[in-house]
């Protein structure tokens, strides 16, 4: 089984988001780039299949040079080859694009990304890029279980969930449940050492054009001081609950 | 030309996001000086969405399981069919699964997420939230089909009284290979992602067996249930509960924690809920910085207190 899994270098989640040149563009100085948690657990996810079904696991991510780092961990944590293709990661529609192309020529069976992306927030990469290859698509998927060509995939639904039975090739927008936080793997000395001797091989796309464009970005208004109420007169919460906030 | 909704129904009932998309999709329609039509599936009676703006209901009959694929593809053949230059969706599990493959098929931009009608027709700019909520990305789609998903509770229900007219909808159905073998639903309990009002709880509450409380509360205010990270990794609460950055995203009119600390990833996925109370036995919390209201003090002398009186207050207020 030939499996890709997509990463997006995204901040920590402790990051605070700040922008420059005029509110259009994120500004990185200080910020600790990590893989996007959905993707880890979905790459978590793939080192099981590479060491149960004998998976070969390729890694994916578009961006730029400075993306590198977050590929060699991936090649740590234990992928046996990455791919970058040289680009800024402009919207999903662009990024699925190049993914496809990749995807495409890779002839992968199982294409691993994740639900949503803690940057852009599109939850729209795997969806086109499903799409654009032709491919199944099962999102928001917490069990993932690959038996010949056929998948079985527990996704999550509004309230419950439900599964889903399908055939390969197939993308899938993982999250935790795909494996649980503590089956999470951390780089040893040996995979970082043996990251480097592997391939990361770097593609230049063809330009695409993109479907949609960041304008300016803004950051939340700032919010009025916390109003405290004594914890003997819960009546006064309730009041203001009901009167000033209107919310019951 | 036209503005189309995907209108979403639950047991028969349609969903309360769907009424959103609709309100959302008339603001648009307004603007544009075009009109608004619904696609619905498997319904009979479609009055209630003339409440809304909706002057055109499509509804289909012809599937009857959920498949996102052919959900999208349905919904592409109604959006040609309508001329339809914008379609809105909710941001319901579904939807986002739908609007994805939706965007291939008709060559549309797509923005998630989006939480105001658009600042402008031409450039068509929206706002949607980004950085799991901490910040705000308005977006140019330049496409000439444009998709939108609308953030819950963002853009409200706007009443706008018209009379829906019913038209019977047979799109053609590709097979799939890709099935729903099981449903697994809480069908009396209220979803994080449907409810108005969410009750959630952290590390605070000390351990699973507490959670009776935390399930009184959200019964007396008929809210959702819902917790932090670690006490769905400590295998407290389901995972499905988890809301956070890496998490569901809550965006409800009240959101309720109690025993949570504040994290910055915990902050980021429930921010945009209107109004967030928070009851710490420690002041310095910093859930205090981004709360409305706040109780310094013990869970469990604060909250059997706050179910008791709220029993009192839903009785005088039935
Ligand atoms: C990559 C990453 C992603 C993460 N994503 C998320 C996420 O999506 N969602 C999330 O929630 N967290 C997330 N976290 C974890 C986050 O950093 C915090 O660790 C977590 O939110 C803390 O949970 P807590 O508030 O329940 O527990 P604690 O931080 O332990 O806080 C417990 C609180 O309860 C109060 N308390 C104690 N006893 C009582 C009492 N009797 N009555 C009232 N209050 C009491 C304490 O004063 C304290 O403030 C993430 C962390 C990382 C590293
Ligand atoms: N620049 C990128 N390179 C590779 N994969 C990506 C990139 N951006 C997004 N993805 C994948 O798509 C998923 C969803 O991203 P998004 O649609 O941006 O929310 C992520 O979890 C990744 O798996």
């Amino acid at each position: 089984m030939k499996l890709l899994v997509c990463i997006s270098h995204v901040p920590d989640t402790t990051s605070k988001i700040n922008f420059t040149e005029g509110d259009t563009k994120f500004d990185t100085s200080g910020v600790q780039f990590v893989i996007n948690p959905n993707d880890e657990f979905g790459l978590t996810r793939a080192m099981w299949f590479k060491e149960k079904q004998n998976a070969t696991v390729d890694v994916i991510s578009v961006g730029g040079a400075e993306t590198e780092p977050t590929l060699r961990k991936a090649l740590a944590i234990g992928a046996d080859a990455a791919i970058r293709i040289n680009a800024e990661a402009t919207d999903g529609h662009t990024v699925a694009t190049y993914l496809a192309t990749a995807a495409k020529e890779g002839a992968y069976d199982l294409i691993i990304a994740g639900r949503e992306s803690i940057d852009y927030n599109g939850g729209m990469v795997p969806g086109m890029l499903a799409a654009m290859i032709d491919a199944n698509f099962v999102t928001n998927c917490i069990s993932l279980e690959i038996d010949g060509t056929t998948a079985t995939a527990v996704r999550e639904i509004d309230g419950g969930k439900e599964t889903i039975s399908t055939v390969l090739p197939l993308v899938i927008g993982g999250q935790k449940g795909l494996v649980e936080e503590s089956d999470l793997r951390i780089p040893n000395m040996r995979g970082i050492m043996m990251a480097r001797k592997k391939p990361l091989t770097v593609v230049n796309p063809t330009a695409e054009a993109s479907k949609t464009q960041a304008v300016a970005f803004e950051k939340p208004a700032p919010r009025g001081a916390v109003k405290l109420v004594d914890a003997e007169n819960i009546d006064e919460l309730i009041n203001l609950l009901h009167n000033e906030a209107k919310v019951i | 030309m036209s503005v189309l909704v995907y209108i979403e129904s639950e047991q028969g009932k349609f969903k309360k996001a769907a009424f959103e998309a609709a309100s959302y999709g008339k603001a648009v329609a307004d603007a544009m000086g075009s009109s608004l039509v619904a696609l619905t599936f498997n319904t009979e009676d479609a009055s209630e969405l003339g409440a809304y703006g909706v002057e055109k209901v499509l509804n289909t009959n012809s599937v009857a399981d959920f498949n996102a694929k052919i959900y999208a593809d349905i919904i592409k053949q109604a959006a040609e069919k309508e001329v339809a230059s914008v379609v809105v969706l909710s941001s319901s599990a579904d939807s986002r699964y739908i609007a994805p493959l939706l965007s291939v098929g008709l060559k549309a931009g797509y923005a998630s997420n989006v939480v105001a009608a658009p600042s402008s027709l031409e450039p068509f700019v929206v706002k949607r939230s980004a950085f799991t909520n901490k910040a705000f990305c308005n977006t140019e789609i330049s496409t000439a089909i444009k998709i939108v998903g609308v953030s819950n509770n963002s853009f409200g229900l706007v009443e706008n009284k018209t009379t829906a007219q019913l038209e019977n909808f047979s799109p053609s159905i590709a097979p799939s290979s890709t099935k729903v073998t099981s449903v697994d639903k809480a069908s009396d309990k209220v979803t994080i992602a449907d409810a108005d009002i969410v009750v959630s709880a952290g590390r605070g509450l000390k351990g699973p067996e507490n959670w009776g409380l935390i399930e009184d509360l959200a019964d007396v205010l008929g809210a959702a249930t819902a917790c932090s990270k670690p006490v769905s990794d400590l295998g407290w609460r389901p995972h499905s509960e988890h809301v956070g950055q890496t998490g569901k995203p809550v965006a409800t009119n009240l959101y309720i924690a109690i025993g949570i600390s504040g994290a910055i990833q915990h902050l980021a996925g429930i921010n945009s809920s209107k109004i967030k109370v928070v009851i710490n036995t420690d002041p310095e919390a910093p859930f205090f910085k981004a709360a409305d209201y706040g109780i310094v003090g013990d869970a469990f002398d604060v909250v059997p207190e706050l179910i008791e009186k709220l029993k009192v207050f839903k009785a005088q207020n039935a």
